[in-house]
């Protein structure tokens, strides 16, 4: 009885480990970035525009990633022309973007970007046209970044603090509106400890 | 020696473990949890024979605003693009009208009307465009006879619903692109506004 009994707890505890393992594996792929963690390493097109290239402090290079966005919390919201949510959270970003301009101090530290998920530039366009976003907004046609941010749903929020060594974290990742921008911005600064 | 209770813990830890990522999560927002996700579909399961350069076929159907709507009342006045889709809380359908959506001033720059057109009865076109958040163009319901429109330009499906497709009608009445998409992908919208755009020419 003793030695089933033994049996029974190492089968239990190995399937217990490869388990675990199998899902740490699975996670690790298809995730989005924790708050935390790092940004997931993605090579991005420098925008068009040169204003939003200017906004974002990149070098005529052809790709940045973004960390070497010359600000010390960048949010990334995820979005796509085609999501009705997105399309009714466009002026609340776009008030928080006003409300942190308004703030000659956080004008400089804190960016805004956009990536469309499953956009072509027309329709990233299309979207910042009808909305008048203000910020850089860069399109994901195939996807790509889609993937490698976990295929979150959108709208998906993702701030990212980048310190003054060039390291860099997540401290903000969540899917849906976040609500009053005002509210939002300060309790972005809280988890970024800029306050 | 192990306890059967110790036994059990391991086993009840086990499943919590397991199966937790399958537990459901809150997501973004109700419309999209309200969407039905079914099985990738044929890509198309019709034959039209309306080309390019045809007469379009008339039809007078209702709409979600609680009229008909006629083909024949834009002549001389309008191009038309006639939207079908497939059907009323799906993935890709519920996606491409709110992005035509955002492009009315597209539409109205290059002297067009937008027709979305389904299979389904207007009280549910009304209550998934409702949870749209409302659209500015006409909704029309080829509900009854059940998808005798969508026959007249020969896209039913066996199943009862149209393809994924898109008509544009100039003024004359005569059509001048037809687009009968795989019905599980999104046609390009800005092929579409290019080809709206000839017409404008």
């Amino acid at each position: 009885m003793n030695q089933i009994s033994n049996r029974i707890f190492t089968l239990i505890c190995a399937m217990f480990i490869s388990l675990n393992f199998f899902q740490s594996l699975s996670q690790a792929a298809n995730n989005p970035p924790a708050e935390g963690e790092k940004f997931p390493e993605i090579r991005l097109a420098i925008p068009q525009k040169g204003d939003d290239s200017k906004y974002l402090g990149l070098d005529n290079e052809k790709f940045f990633q973004i960390p070497k966005i010359k600000a010390e919390l960048v949010l990334v919201e995820v979005f796509s022309m085609y999501c009705p949510f997105c399309q009714k959270e466009a002026p609340a970003v776009n008030n928080l973007y006003k409300l942190v301009q308004s703030d000659q101090n956080l004008s400089k530290k804190i960016k805004l970007l956009g990536i469309g998920v499953g956009n072509s530039n027309y329709e990233v366009e299309a979207f910042g046209k009808h909305y008048a976003v203000p910020f850089p907004l860069l399109p994901d046609p195939d996807y790509k970044i889609h993937d490698a941010m976990g295929q979150v749903r959108t709208p998906y929020f993702i701030a990212v603090r980048i310190f003054p060594d060039g390291s860099h974290k997540v401290v903000y990742s969540q899917a849906g509106g976040f609500g009053d921008a005002k509210e939002f911005l300060s309790s972005l600064l809280s988890k970024a400890k800029m306050k | 020696m192990i306890s059967k209770r110790r036994v059990m813990v391991y086993l009840i830890s086990f499943f919590v473990f397991a199966f937790s990522p399958f537990l459901p999560v809150a997501g973004a927002g109700d419309f999209k949890d309200s969407i039905y996700k079914g099985e990738k579909l044929k890509p198309i399961d019709s034959q039209s024979r309306l080309k390019v350069g045809d007469k379009a076929p008339d039809f007078s159907l209702p709409s979600t605003a609680g009229r008909q709507e006629s083909l024949s009342s834009y002549l001389g006045k309008k191009n038309v693009v006639l939207s079908f889709v497939p059907a009323a809380w799906t993935p890709v359908c519920s996606e491409q009208w709110p992005g035509y959506n955002i492009l009315r001033d597209e539409f109205e720059r290059l002297d067009a009307v937008l027709l979305g057109i389904t299979t389904d009865n207007v009280p549910t076109l009304y209550a998934w465009t409702e949870q749209m958040g409302g659209v500015w163009f006409p909704v029309l319901s080829d509900f009854w006879p059940h998808g005798a429109v969508s026959a007249k330009y020969g896209i039913l499906r066996s199943s009862g619903v149209s393809e994924r497709a898109l008509f544009l009608i100039d003024r004359k009445g005569v059509i001048r692109y037809i687009d009968i998409h795989d019905i599980n992908e999104r046609p390009s919208t800005e092929l579409l506004m290019k080809e709206l755009g000839k017409l404008k020419q």
